[in-house]
């Protein structure tokens, strides 16, 4: 579970999030909606410590991210995360990129680092570029490896940052088949998307952020069909 | 009939292998002096990118010193000063020294680059995989960066290995200064300086093609 309370954060003086309070359970699938700029990346950053929090906690399986002890490195294998660019490493091959994390970080054997990455890469519908090197891949592809990359540390929870924002439009679906594949394998998800659709039909709840604050959240019947916040309302008017 | 003495003489198969073994000293001179500057001036290089206060103040500005005063000033100046300090060096570890700070102080502002070049998006994702600093550093940024930055620093090197020639001004019997004292013996300038050109050349060349080979293959 993940609990995010009275989360505060600032970048210098701008304040980009004024007080998230929200609880994802396990197995849920929530989707992030609102304009550039509403917070709604800087919230993942928040959840799995890539940015420090001014005020408020965020608590991941009763773990503080951002308290003094705790051991982010070994909090984020559970926390898996997309990014909008893709980051594939480049000198590593498809396979190399995948088994890298569970090698090193693990410390798993090549031998079986090398079998998680082939299963994770089949898992995404990769596996016949094992060998391929990420300049060779388009870049549906490489964010199919990146997916496979993040999973192959077996997280309990997957961040997907603007996952289909920088692709090409007719490589968006290969990429939102693959996160729907897994929302129906039952992985616990927050989505931060501009597809509509994809908000709609896989999401359990959406919720709609509105410079820096989280302006509405329910099901997507509500959001989508009678949202109760104008600036809901009017985003939503807008993205159709 | 006069006698004349012969004060000089010609060219001869053991000159050559006096130059041979000089050409052997300035391959071992760069060597030493490249494989320290270049660790050093990555630590440098890192400190700066860290952006520590301190390493900032202080590296830089020392840096720019020894990046900017022409290395035989630099040579001279610290082969003759270092006695007053305590530090009795020869002619070779004076060279050493002051080449890996010329090396280092040219290598730090590669590496910066090159830690710059890998950028923080890829390196999020390296950390978000659960990686810590130090591992990212080894498996992400090292590689990447590296790559990116291989060419200029072939350059450097290079560019060293050819300095190396000024360690002569101390006496230590490089490539050049060997040529310096045949010269003086067979008066044959042309010659000796093109055999000393063409060792320079054959110590150079493989190592850009081998480097440009390197490349070729990262390329694809």
């Amino acid at each position: 579970m993940i609990e995010i309370r009275s989360l505060e954060k600032y970048f210098g003086a701008l304040q980009v999030l004024k007080g998230i309070d929200l609880t994802v359970e396990k197995g849920e699938v929530l989707s992030v909606i609102g304009a550039s700029g509403s917070g709604k990346s800087t919230l993942l950053y928040c959840i799995n410590g890539l940015e420090p929090i001014q005020k408020g906690s965020v608590v991941v399986d009763g773990t503080n991210v951002h308290a003094k002890g705790t051991d982010i490195n070994k909090l984020r294998q559970k926390l898996g995360m997309v990014f909008q660019q893709w980051n594939s490493f480049p000198h590593l091959t498809a396979l190399e990129n995948v088994a890298l994390a569970p090698r090193i970080v693990k410390g798993k054997s090549r031998s079986e680092a090398r079998d998680i990455a082939e299963k994770q890469l089949l898992h995404v519908g990769l596996d016949d570029k094992l060998n391929a090197y990420p300049s060779a891949l388009s870049g549906g592809q490489q964010q199919r490896l990146a997916i496979a990359r993040a999973l192959a540390m077996e997280p309990t929870y997957m961040l997907f940052d603007e996952a289909t924002s920088a692709l090409d439009p007719e490589l968006v679906g290969e990429v939102l088949d693959t996160m729907r594949l897994l929302a129906e394998e039952g992985m616990t998800m927050i989505c931060v998307t501009h597809e509509m659709g994809f908000a709609r039909d896989v999401s359990d709840r959406v919720a709609y952020f509105h410079q820096g604050v989280m302006e509405e959240i329910g099901p997507p019947e509500q959001i989508f069909g009678e949202a109760k916040s104008e600036h809901t309302r009017k985003f939503l008017a807008n993205v159709r | 009939m006069t006698e004349t003495i012969d004060f000089f003489s010609g060219f001869g198969a053991n000159d050559l292998w006096f130059l041979a073994e000089a050409a052997l000293r300035t391959l071992w001179i760069s060597i030493l002096s490249i494989a320290a500057g270049t660790f050093l001036g990555a630590l440098c290089g890192w400190l700066i990118y860290e952006g520590k206060i301190w390493a900032t103040l202080t590296l830089t500005p020392v840096l720019d010193i020894f990046r900017s005063v022409p290395l035989i000033i630099q040579l001279v100046l610290f082969y003759n000063f270092a006695p007053i300090v305590g530090l009795n060096l020869d002619p070779f570890a004076s060279g050493v020294v002051i080449l890996t700070i010329y090396t280092a102080a040219l290598v730090a502002n590669v590496a910066r680059g090159g830690i710059e070049a890998v950028g923080r998006p890829m390196r999020r994702a390296a950390r978000s995989l659960g990686m810590s600093y130090w591992q990212d550093m080894r498996y992400v940024v090292l590689p990447i960066g590296g790559r990116a930055i291989f060419p200029s620093w072939i350059g450097v090197a290079l560019g060293v290995m050819k300095d190396s020639a000024l360690v002569s001004v101390l006496g230590y019997v490089e490539l050049l200064k060997a040529s310096q004292i045949l010269i003086t013996r067979t008066q044959e300038p042309f010659l000796i300086l093109s055999i000393a050109g063409a060792f320079y050349f054959a110590l150079s060349f493989p190592i850009s093609r081998y480097a440009a080979k390197l490349e070729e293959r990262w390329a694809q």
